[in-house]
């Protein structure tokens, strides 16, 4: 029988906390251990990174003997277009002000979705940038520019 | 009668006029949500969090709490009236309840689901006002051994009884106490896991996690979804149960608010366990079965009770011990750090108004949300109308100016994005992401109390089985787990959680 790891599900959960449970040990090695008596800052992530690798052996190994396979769609779009938005939003926040930053964000967001009407964002927008403006802006007194000279 | 005192305490902390205020805007919120599928109550607190930074910790918390409660309310309405559970809680409402609403009696189950709600509301109320006391005077002898096997203890139940793989649930559990120190170290100062990255020295925030994982993630998984919403709106004509329905409903009632009560305690169950195990019951003591899943009126009362009394009794743990049992309570925890309040026994003595406030409150929501619901039922509904795909940019920016306004920190910006791949990834491989976050709210104090125990037996780790209460909760634990991978549980806590 030929073992599919591509589609995995155990087989790349475990690789996770392997993965992270040694990178947790790796890091640690900086920081003073100490003694069991007196815990150093490193003891803890050292040990909690063990307890992970641990674990994620066994559920790889779990993995391998049951080969499930990851279930359920997902749309490489919305995974890429929304994480992306968002870190245009925090750099407009810095550099442009809040509302072009908004206004990326929401067209971004809707972007990311099936359907993309042009107009209907557009008048999402407005709408979303009045509310916003009166409620951060002026109600809860945050003090963000609305928009930034370059 | 102390209780009586602290009780009407607590209620002239929340009649106040800004309390109330608050209370009304977390059950209004609350029920929205409720009734919109795709955007759940950790989501909206996480998200509404940091705007409740400048107002009184009371306050804010009351609100918080408010959408808690509100959002199983709201949740069973839409189950009810159009066969949509705004809540995994509600699933079960689903069953019974659309069935009652489609030959003509949605006002007798939404008015029996209100009540039920009302009175799982009112005695959990009361079981936190007998309860709490006692608990945290308990709770204010314990040392830091005690602390730690009593964290441990929470932890492994919380992944234990989390949906999903017991193995994958404590490595994520382990997952999020390595997330929660992150940042300088008390005793040394060392910053750990900070990559010279300024920003992450003071660790990270709970509400950049919480966004990340279960709004944005939840958002890319929703948008992976084929969006598919019919709304059939039956028309709600009489709301008044009959005498016949409060008789048949009232024992529904009360065993589904014990059942609620005894998984409202236990870490990491959720409410919708409470109320699948409360449908079983029901089923099981009825005289004809065969009546459940055509319109059985049990199976409405049932269930809504025992999701409002879990939602509620899941504060006992949170407020008396400052172990959260849930993802929710999580935050709720993360929230009172951030108001400068060390969660624990102490929050009843050192903040009576918080502990008494929040009580009276909730009952006082309660009122509200009879009050609310009934009457607005057509409005709720009608919001079902507005599609996701409007919904969705909204919520990514108030998510996002939230989470801005904490730190003014575009930074934290970019971690939100990352905790959504993230949140994404580990719902693709099937890892709970609610032990991670118990675990990471609980790391700091999980470390802080096992050093502390170690310092003071001078390295001997026998100090956590030879006190009798840090014994009590190892032993504990470890019944737990071995319960756990007995197969005949197994096999059966597969069938109520999925």
């Amino acid at each position: 029988m030929k073992v599919e790891l591509r589609n995995n599900k155990d087989f790349w959960a475990g690789i996770m906390f392997i993965g992270t449970g040694a990178a947790a040990i790796f890091i640690a090695r900086d920081y003073p251990f100490g003694s069991t008596m007196r815990m150093g800052p490193g003891y803890f992530p050292s040990m909690l990174g063990g307890i992970l690798v641990l674990f994620g052996i066994y559920v790889m190994v779990i993995g391998l003997l049951r080969n499930e396979k990851i279930q359920g769609r997902w749309s490489l779009r919305a995974l890429i277009v929304l994480p992306l938005s968002l870190v245009l939003f925090g750099v407009l926040m810095k550099h442009a002000g809040f509302m072009p930053a908004l206004a990326v964000l929401i067209f971004g967001s809707a972007a990311a979705g099936r359907e993309f009407k042009f107009v209907e964002v557009l008048l999402l927008t407005v709408v979303l940038a009045g509310l916003s403006v009166a409620v951060f802006i002026w109600g809860l007194g945050l003090p963000y520019p609305l928009i930034k000279d370059f | 009668m102390e209780l009586l005192g602290n009780v009407i305490f607590g209620f002239s902390v929340a009649l106040s006029l800004q309390n109330l205020l608050y209370c009304f805007i977390g059950v209004l919120v609350g029920t929205l949500i409720g009734v919109l599928p795709g955007i759940g109550p950790m989501a909206t607190i996480a998200m509404l969090m940091p705007l409740t930074f400048n107002v009184p910790p009371v306050a804010a918390l009351i609100m918080l709490a408010g959408i808690y409660y509100g959002a199983m309310y709201g949740g069973s309405t839409t189950s009810i009236l159009v066969n949509l559970p705004g809540e995994t809680a509600s699933v079960v409402t689903c069953i019974d309840g659309y069935q009652m609403a489609r030959q003509g009696r949605a006002g007798a189950a939404l008015a029996i689901a209100a009540i039920g709600s009302f009175f799982a509301g009112t005695v959990c109320t009361l079981l936190i006002a007998l309860f709490g006391p006692p608990l945290a005077e308990i709770a204010l002898k314990f040392g830091s051994p005690e602390y730690f096997s009593l964290m441990l203890m929470g932890l492994v139940a919380a992944a234990v009884l989390a949906h999903g793989d017991m193995v994958k649930s404590l490595a994520m559990v382990v997952m999020g106490l390595l997330l929660g120190i992150v940042g300088a170290d008390v005793n040394s100062g060392i910053k750990r896991f900070s990559f010279g990255v300024y920003e992450l020295a003071d660790g990270i925030g709970v509400v950049v996690i919480a966004v990340g994982v279960f709004a944005v993630g939840e958002i890319i998984s929703n948008l992976s979804d084929p969006e598919e919403r019919q709304v059939f709106t039956s028309k709600v004509t009489n709301l008044f149960p009959t005498k016949e329905d409060l008789k048949q409903s009232f024992g529904a009632i009360v065993r589904g608010t014990a059942v609620g009560a005894f998984f409202g305690v236990l870490p990491g169950t959720t409410p919708a366990i409470a109320s699948f195990s409360s449908y079983m019951v029901e089923k099981k003591l009825a005289k004809d079965p065969s009546r459940f899943g055509r319109g059985a009126i049990e199976g409405v009362a049932g269930p809504e009770s025992a999701n409002n009394a879990d939602a509620q009794c899941k504060f006992i743990p949170m407020l008396t011990l400052g172990i959260p049992a849930s993802g929710t309570m999580a935050l709720m925890l993360g929230a009172l750090m951030i108001y400068g309040i060390t969660p624990g026994p102490g929050v009843m003595t050192e903040k009576p108004d918080l502990f008494w406030g929040l009580i009276a409150s909730m009952w006082i929501g309660n009122v509200m949300l009879v009050v609310l619901n009934l009457p607005l039922v057509g409005m709720w509904v009608s919001l079902l109308k507005v599609p996701y795909r409007l919904l969705f940019p909204a919520i990514m920016l108030f998510s996002a100016i939230g989470i801005y306004s904490v730190n003014n920190s575009s930074f934290d910006i970019y971690l939100m994005a990352v905790f959504g791949i993230l949140g994404i990834v580990w719902r693709m491989l099937e890892c709970s992401p609610v032990p991670m976050m118990l675990g990471f709210v609980l790391g700091p104090m999980v470390e802080e109390n096992l050093r502390r125990a170690l310092q003071v037996s001078r390295g001997d780790p026998s100090v956590f089985v030879t006190r009798p209460i840090s014994l009590g909760f190892i032993v504990a634990t470890v019944l737990i787990l071995i319960v756990m991978v007995l197969p005949a549980v197994r096999k059966r806590r597969g069938d109520i959680t999925d």
